[in-house]
């Protein structure tokens, strides 16, 4: 078992109905794309919880690293003009 | 619970001085209910405990569709049967969520599973309990499922994020599941006396193993200090093993059966039930091993483990070769 081929890994998103963003639910092992879709409806969607699946291998997935994650995202934090209430406008004016 | 084996203290790696700073980040994102998700940075120990822990829990799952397989071809009714089968399926389902949650620690799940089969892992020592009658899969849904909610639910809220996140879909499903075991035993006792009696027979034999699923007496357990500053656990074994039986007693009355055990009663000032003294001799040699059921549940794992390996083999020469297809017939198109 130990000295074959691992079976590749799939991140699996579901999207729960439409109008939502598929949304990552967690990862299956499957042969190939079409196995691991239907792995990935087999034990993540048994309670109509998706209209739709997605699988990606976990391998193609490239992501920000998280012990650089004060740098990648210091920019933004220094940046409060950004938001709505930076502004001050009266109360008279009413919701804006 | 599902890793009651956790209890045994193992030499716990030391801390690097370097990792100090690091060390107080991570518990101060722990100390502030934040989660921790798989890249960022975790003291050894943390790893070790959770990779133990999740494994243990998912072959409890797996381990778990032996008693309850052995009815699916007797269950009295279509509807009964169609039940037992969704259950099976869900504690299948939440073995393999519990594989991927474990995998995320950089284990894979082959490694895991080859623990289990080599006998280094362990799994839940309920499981190693026969069930001879029908009367035994409505006390799994009641009692096992039950114990196993009153467990997993303050995991809900482990501070590692893909373990929490498995167990809040652990715990939806695990809610069908008791209360159709419930329902089981309800039919059962409402039936004839034959009936009621073969509820109270499994009652009789279920009720301590299932008080033993919560793990040794406080006094007794080895790892609760690091899993308790970590939050991985929330609760003692013996809170826990209270709430359970706080919440069971009314439920069996409720049956019209007994409980085995001649020292329960209310304590009228706590509110609580006390109960007598578990059989801790009893939950040792079953850990260990030497159960009623140990060497057949294994037996039965790696032979459909071995049966089911051409399949696997099969699946994967499949795709090689369409890839390879895939490959050549667009070498031929350019």
């Amino acid at each position: 078992m130990t000295d074959k081929t691992p079976m590749p890994l799939w991140e699996v998103f579901i999207r729960a109905r439409s109008g939502l963003p598929h949304k990552h639910c967690g990862s299956v092992h499957a042969p190939d794309a079409t196995m691991a879709v239907q792995a990935a409806r087999d034990v993540y969607t048994r309670r109509g919880e998706s209209v739709s699946i997605w699988v990606v291998p976990s391998a193609a997935i490239i992501a920000s690293d998280p012990n650089e994650k004060d740098q990648l995202f210091e920019p933004t934090s220094t940046k409060a003009y950004r938001h709505p209430t930076f502004y001050d406008i009266p109360d008279e004016v009413g919701h804006m | 619970m599902y890793t009651q084996a956790l209890n045994a203290k193992d030499a716990s790696a030391g801390t690097r001085p370097e990792d100090t700073a690091r060390l107080a980040v991570f518990q101060s994102t722990v100390d502030a209910e934040d989660k921790i998700e798989p890249n960022d940075w975790m003291p050894d120990g943390y790893r070790k405990t959770l990779i133990r822990q999740i494994s243990q829990h998912a072959h409890s799952e797996v381990i778990g569709m032996q008693p309850e397989g052995n009815w699916i071809t007797r269950a009295p009714s279509l509807r009964r049967k169609a039940a037992l089968l969704a259950k099976i399926q869900d504690e299948a389902g939440h073995g393999l969520y519990l594989y991927a949650a474990a995998e995320t620690l950089g284990v894979s799940r082959d490694e895991l599973y080859e623990q289990l089969l080599s006998g280094k892992a362990k799994y839940s020592s309920i499981f190693n309990y026969p069930t001879p009658t029908w009367a035994d899969i409505g006390i799994i849904g009641w009692l096992v499922d039950g114990a196993a909610i009153m467990n997993q639910i303050p995991l809900c809220r482990c501070s590692y994020g893909p373990y929490a996140r498995a167990m809040i879909r652990v715990c939806k499903e695990e809610s069908f599941h008791q209360r159709q075991g419930y329902e089981i035993m309800l039919t059962l006792c409402r039936g004839t006396p034959e009936q009621k009696a073969m509820a109270q027979d499994a009652l009789n034999r279920w009720w301590w193993p299932v008080l033993m699923m919560f793990g040794p007496s406080d006094k007794d357990s080895m790892h609760s200090a690091d899993s308790t500053r970590w939050k991985i656990k929330r609760f003692s074994n013996d809170d826990l093993r209270q709430k359970f039986v706080d919440a069971t007693v009314p439920q069996g009355q409720f049956l019209g059966l007994t409980f085995p055990d001649p020292d329960l009663r209310l304590d009228e000032e706590s509110g609580h039930w006390h109960y007598g003294e578990i059989d801790w001799s009893e939950f040792k040699r079953v850990v260990a091993g030497d159960g009623p059921m140990n060497k057949q549940r294994m037996a039965h794992r790696r032979q459909t483990e071995a049966d089911g390996a051409w399949v696997r083999e099969a699946a994967m020469a499949h795709a090689e070769k369409r890839r390879q297809r895939a490959a050549a017939a667009r070498i031929a198109a350019e």
